[in-house]
């Protein structure tokens, strides 16, 4: 089993350092920071534009290759380089990386948690009111891209604000300006920022797991093994969640993988349309600014996410299913 | 009741579910598809829907007084209207045949790119299922490499690659990113249908490989790949509107119900008509592609349980 892991681990960690490689690659010949020095009036100086260019590794006139080789070096130190605007990578990752984990966190878990239990429940309660109310939010949900689901749960909000008379959730930002994190005040505040976003990746989780999830528990309803369970002595409940939840859940590990890459693109909507200083505005935003450096950063971020999701899968797959013994 | 006293009824109002199952032997696989489709109200709900969108999408140009790229100098920002049935924009574009145009460019950015993307799913899956070998190792590796990509940010930064030039490149690269998957249950497949009498018989016979693959093995994954095409639709028109939102998708002047979404999202408080009619329309878009393609699981799908819809 620990061999079989480890043996994951280093070949997931080969992939994340070849997704960088490749992605630092296709920026590097693609994106021009250049352009960030064209236009202006009076033109800045050529030689000057090639000397500030050149010390963030960014100059276009040095092979590619030298410049990668420049990269990996710093890379190899723990040093990502530095962004278009002469700030550190690392720095603006490290600030960031804490405002997007706590979206996607809670988003992936409470989503993923309720997704589970509710479409076992409409499992359950099959062709029955539960089943289809869950159901038909489910359709909604999956047919609406994020982008237009966190608007209309931004115009949601600012709508109840104005039925209130006060602002009880925030639409714009992680804090208020000026109050300070720590403080009691400051963390409600924070509350009232986060409600509305973690909504938004919640329900696009619960929608994605829900639909699974039934009809994984709809296969394990009508097994023999759960009869058995009930004939043994369990009541009805304990023999569902003990060997029905349990059996149905194997299928949704290898989902979760794949879903937290999905659930990251989902988070860059969000941070973008909820004005929240993250990764998934940092992802944009370096491409927008033409900024190698930073585009590398982001996908190793990205990278290492969904290895901790694969690897994660993996674990929770072997735990949960008897067989795998490896 | 016997068989020929079924068989006279309409399939469509049978009043007991099972019926359409015995009488399975004396219809076509393609007529017993087509009729568990029809039995599911929502799926046939889904289908007319998709149908009317896309009449709607590439017939109202030739009736309505305003193309997508004609501009009303007398009309900004006005409100739905008799002249402007959606209303018009900043510019006094009209928003009627700007979501149009959008409509059609979802509608053929889906297709094309479901196609492309399941073909390839099902030609990498199948080759390196059947072969194995190093063949299998290298396409695995590549199956596991584009998961780890961050399929936005590779073609975010490809986008000045199609700004000048076709968007068929652009979905090209949509599909090139969203194959991995059903390449793996492609693969899985391919495993079993391996070891099977007629795979093997023809094997034996020296048919080529590539053959057996494009003759025997994809053909008897078909619902399979159905299923999926369908999936892959609107997966694909989500992920062209995600990018368009943000510049990287399909370019000005042309434009798709991403780049209307995205131009008009902080317009929705103001301005509701510049967002919400796009937006209406791509949701219902996806969520009848969406009851088509559950309604094509159940049909195509032999265990699948049949219940009256």
């Amino acid at each position: 089993m620990a061999k079989f892991l480890v043996r994951r681990l280093a070949y997931l960690g080969v992939l994340v350092v070849a997704a960088t490689v490749i992605a630092y690659l296709l920026a590097a010949t693609q994106l021009n920071p250049r352009s960030r020095y064209e236009g202006r009036n009076p033109p800045p100086p050529e030689a000057s534009v090639d000397a500030i260019l050149e010390e963030l590794n960014l100059n276009d006139k040095t092979p590619v290759v030298e410049r990668f080789g420049r990269w990996v070096s710093g890379v190899a130190r723990g040093d990502l380089g530095r962004t278009v605007e002469g700030g550190s990578v690392n720095e603006e990752v490290g600030r960031r990386m804490w405002v997007s984990l706590r979206l996607l966190l809670l988003g992936a878990l409470l989503g993923s948690c309720l997704g589970v239990a509710g479409g076992a429940y409409s499992a359950i309660k099959q062709y029955r009111l539960p089943d289809y109310a869950l159901t038909l939010f489910a359709f909604l949900i999956l047919s609406t891209p994020v982008v237009v689901l966190a608007v209309l749960y931004k115009n949601a909000g600012i709508g109840l604000n104005n039925l209130l008379g006060f602002t009880l959730l925030y639409t714009t930002g992680e804090i208020t300006p000026g109050l300070d994190s720590g403080s009691w005040e400051g963390l409600t505040d924070r509350l009232q920022h986060l409600v509305l976003p973690t909504l938004v990746l919640m329900s696009v989780s619960i929608a994605f797991y829900s639909r699974y999830q039934r009809s994984a528990m709809l296969d394990v309803l009508g097994s023999d093994f759960l009869r058995t369970a009930q004939a043994k002595g369990l009541r009805r409940s304990q023999a569902l969640v003990k060997h029905g939840l349990r059996t149905a859940l194997i299928p949704m590990a290898t989902f979760f993988a794949y879903q937290f890459a999905l659930l990251f693109v989902g988070a860059t909507f969000t941070e973008k349309i909820f004005g929240w200083h993250g990764m998934g505005e940092f992802f944009v935003d370096s491409i927008t600014k033409n900024d190698v450096n930073a585009v590398a950063g982001v996908t190793l971020f990205v990278a290492v996410l969904v290895l901790i999701a694969g690897f994660l899968s993996d674990v929770i797959y072997a735990t949960l299913d008897p067989r795998v013994r490896v | 009741m016997d068989t020929a006293d079924r068989r006279s009824v309409d399939p469509v109002v049978l009043p007991d579910p099972a019926a359409g199952l015995d009488v399975a032997p004396a219809v076509s696989r393609g007529r017993l598809v087509a009729r568990r489709f029809v039995r599911r109200r929502l799926a046939l709900l889904g289908l007319t829907v998709l149908t009317l969108l896309f009449a709607l999408a590439y017939l109202s140009p030739f009736v309505t007084p305003w193309q997508y790229n004609e501009l009303d100098t007398n009309a900004f920002l006005s409100p739905p209207s008799a002249t402007h049935w959606f209303g018009t924009t900043q510019t006094g574009f009209d928003m009627f045949a700007l979501t149009m145009r959008g409509l059609q460019k979802s509608l053929i950015i889906g297709l094309l790119g479901a196609v492309m993307s399941t073909a390839l799913a099902a030609l990498v899956g199948a080759f390196s299922g059947y072969f194995g070998g190093a063949l299998n190792t290298i396409l695995l590796t590549i199956v596991d490499l584009l998961l780890v990509l961050p399929a936005f940010l590779i073609i975010a930064i490809l986008s000045p690659l199609f700004r000048d030039h076709t968007w068929i490149v652009f979905v090209f690269l949509l599909a090139a990113f969203q194959w991995m998957i059903t390449a793996r249950i492609v693969r899985g497949l391919t495993l079993s249908l391996k070891e099977r009498e007629f795979v093997k018989a023809a094997r034996f016979m020296g048919v080529p490989g590539w053959r057996i693959i494009l003759r025997h093995i994809l053909p008897n994954m078909a619902s399979f790949l159905i299923i999926d095409a369908t999936v892959n639709v609107s997966a694909l028109i989500l992920a062209e509107v995600g990018l368009s939102f943000f510049g990287f998708g399909v370019q000005p002047p042309d434009v798709s119900l991403g780049t209307l979404i995205g131009d008009h999202a902080g317009a929705a408080l103001a301005y509701p008509w510049q967002f919400y009619f796009p937006s209406g329309f791509l949701v219902l878009l996806i969520l009848s592609i969406n009851l088509v393609g559950d309604g094509l699981r159940d049909a195509l799908d032999p265990n699948a349980p049949v219940r009256s819809g």
